[in-house]
């Protein structure tokens, strides 16, 4: 199950690590993604760090972790291939963190919650 | 806030999935499917673009007595009827007022197609400049259509009598399409061989569904920076504005400082002088792009800013223009451009920016 924040990462966690990525919404809003800076491994995060960055034909965007932790995991391959996000953004980890906290997971949004959010938008 | 005008095509495009953005007060298409797909039908196939929201002006009177050959950078005079020539409507001081194009309808009677932004400050300084004839804005009873790309001809050709081949670059001819006016012209912004046709607003309807139909694929503003900077073609508001002049924008090849026009007298002084900035083209040294007002920078110091930047996909890198303050810079040297987030490599390029 994915959790989302309002920034529009999703989150969705297996025992303590939690795999992060972008939601359908914020890729619709940045249209063709041309460019990706990928956080650090092995770095300490906390939940709304801008860790990541985005860039597309229309904007420039941060990518904020919606959980804290430890950064366990990074996707080079869309380095080269950042238009990928664009196709699958929900199926696309982008970073993963091992969680130092896991009530954070509280904070966020559900799926149906997340949806209801973007209307108001 | 005053309302966005809308072009005639305004319902036709809301049928398809757009993103609009507000764009010099008009209520405008960014991107249709996506605007490197829209990129992409252009450069390799045919795209159309609505670009209803420029302006049209209509001449008519004595061009050698009436003050409109000195109006501009554009020696109307020396035109041939069915030509058309790119030049600039300046100040007094050599600034752009706009980038525009006069197409030479009859020996006494001009087309003028300016920037949208630009239309009322246009009208009034070419007015103002006038002693006699009379100059009409048919802006708003004026739709355009550019039907770009490879494919251009072949799809426009069964829409005509003449011989599309006939018609040269920078060549025009007022004609007919569904029985009513059109004026067709073989010029763009793209780079690519390409179409820009004027009619009526319910005529442009007409030719809007007939061209989808042919399978042709609407494109937004977004393809349409993209593919113009692409080809080093400058933008107003970004590469030139009151305060940047012709020589400074690079574009010395479109101004002839043998003839009288007003501003001309400062932009000889200007080459007199010598010039302290000048407009260059830049590639960054990855997929970064950077944007219009990010700062450049050369070993710590402050050498200019970016006018236009935009992501390639057949450069497949960030490529634009930056304002370089010319004894401060090294062109054969590497520069940083920066904005709050960082800094993005980047070189001095040639133009075009893509290989033709």
């Amino acid at each position: 199950m994915k959790r989302y924040n309002e920034e529009h990462e999703w989150v969705e966690v297996q025992e303590d690590i939690a795999s992060i990525g972008i939601s359908n919404y914020a890729v619709e809003q940045l249209g063709d993604i041309t460019f990706i800076e990928l956080p650090e491994l092995d770095t300490n995060v906390s939940i709304g760090d801008s860790v990541a960055f985005i860039e597309s034909v229309k904007a420039a965007s941060d990518i904020y972790t919606p959980v804290s932790g430890n950064v366990s995991e990074i996707n080079e391959s869309l380095l080269d291939e950042p238009e990928s996000l664009n196709e699958n953004a929900l199926n696309i980890t982008i970073f993963k963190i091992k969680l130092s906290d896991v009530s954070e997971l509280d904070s966020l949004m559900s799926e149906e919650e997340y949806t209801t959010f973007c209307a108001t938008l | 806030m005053q309302e966005l005008l809308k072009t005639p095509l305004y319902g036709r495009q809301q049928e398809l999935k757009t993103k609009n953005v507000s764009f010099c007060g008009w209520d405008m298409p960014i991107q249709f499917d996506g605007i490197i797909n829209e990129h992409g039908y252009c450069r390799e196939n045919v795209a159309l673009f609505d670009t209803s929201h420029m302006g049209e002006f209509f001449f008519k009177g004595n061009i050698k007595t009436s003050g409109i050959n000195e109006a501009t950078s554009i020696n109307i005079e020396a035109l041939r009827v069915q030509k058309c020539k790119y030049g600039f409507l300046l100040n007094e001081h050599g600034g752009v007022i706009d980038d525009l194009i006069i197409y030479k309808l009859s020996p006494d009677e001009l087309m003028i197609v300016v920037n949208a932004s630009r239309r009322q400050i246009d009208f009034d300084t070419i007015t103002s400049r006038m002693t006699s004839g009379t100059l009409k804005d048919e802006s708003l009873n004026y739709a355009k259509l550019d039907v770009q790309g490879p494919n251009s001809k072949d799809i426009l050709q069964k829409y005509f009598d003449i011989d599309l081949d006939e018609l040269k670059f920078f060549s025009f001819v007022q004609t007919k399409i569904f029985q009513e006016d059109c004026i067709l012209s073989r010029t763009g912004y793209t780079g690519e061989l390409g179409y820009e046709l004027y009619v009526n607003s319910s005529t442009s309807v007409k030719l809007w569904d007939a061209l989808i139909k042919d399978g042709v694929k609407p494109a937004g503003l977004g393809a349409r920076d993209i593919l113009r900077l692409e080809m080093g073609y400058s933008l107003y508001g970004n590469d030139l504005n009151e305060n940047i002049s012709p020589l400074e924008a690079n574009l010395s090849m479109f101004v002839n400082l043998k003839r009288q026009y007003v501003g001309m007298d400062a932009l000889s002084k200007q080459k007199e002088d010598g010039l302290k900035r000048i407009l260059l083209p830049f590639k960054t040294t990855s997929r970064r792009s950077a944007r219009k007002d990010f700062h450049a920078f050369q070993d710590g110091v402050n050498v200019g800013f970016v006018t236009s930047g935009a992501y390639s996909p057949i450069a497949k890198c960030g490529i634009g223009f930056v304002m370089i303050t010319i004894d401060k810079f090294n062109e054969n040297k590497a520069f940083e451009l920066r904005d709050e987030r960082g800094k993005i490599d980047a070189n001095i390029a040639t133009l075009p920016f893509i290989k033709k």
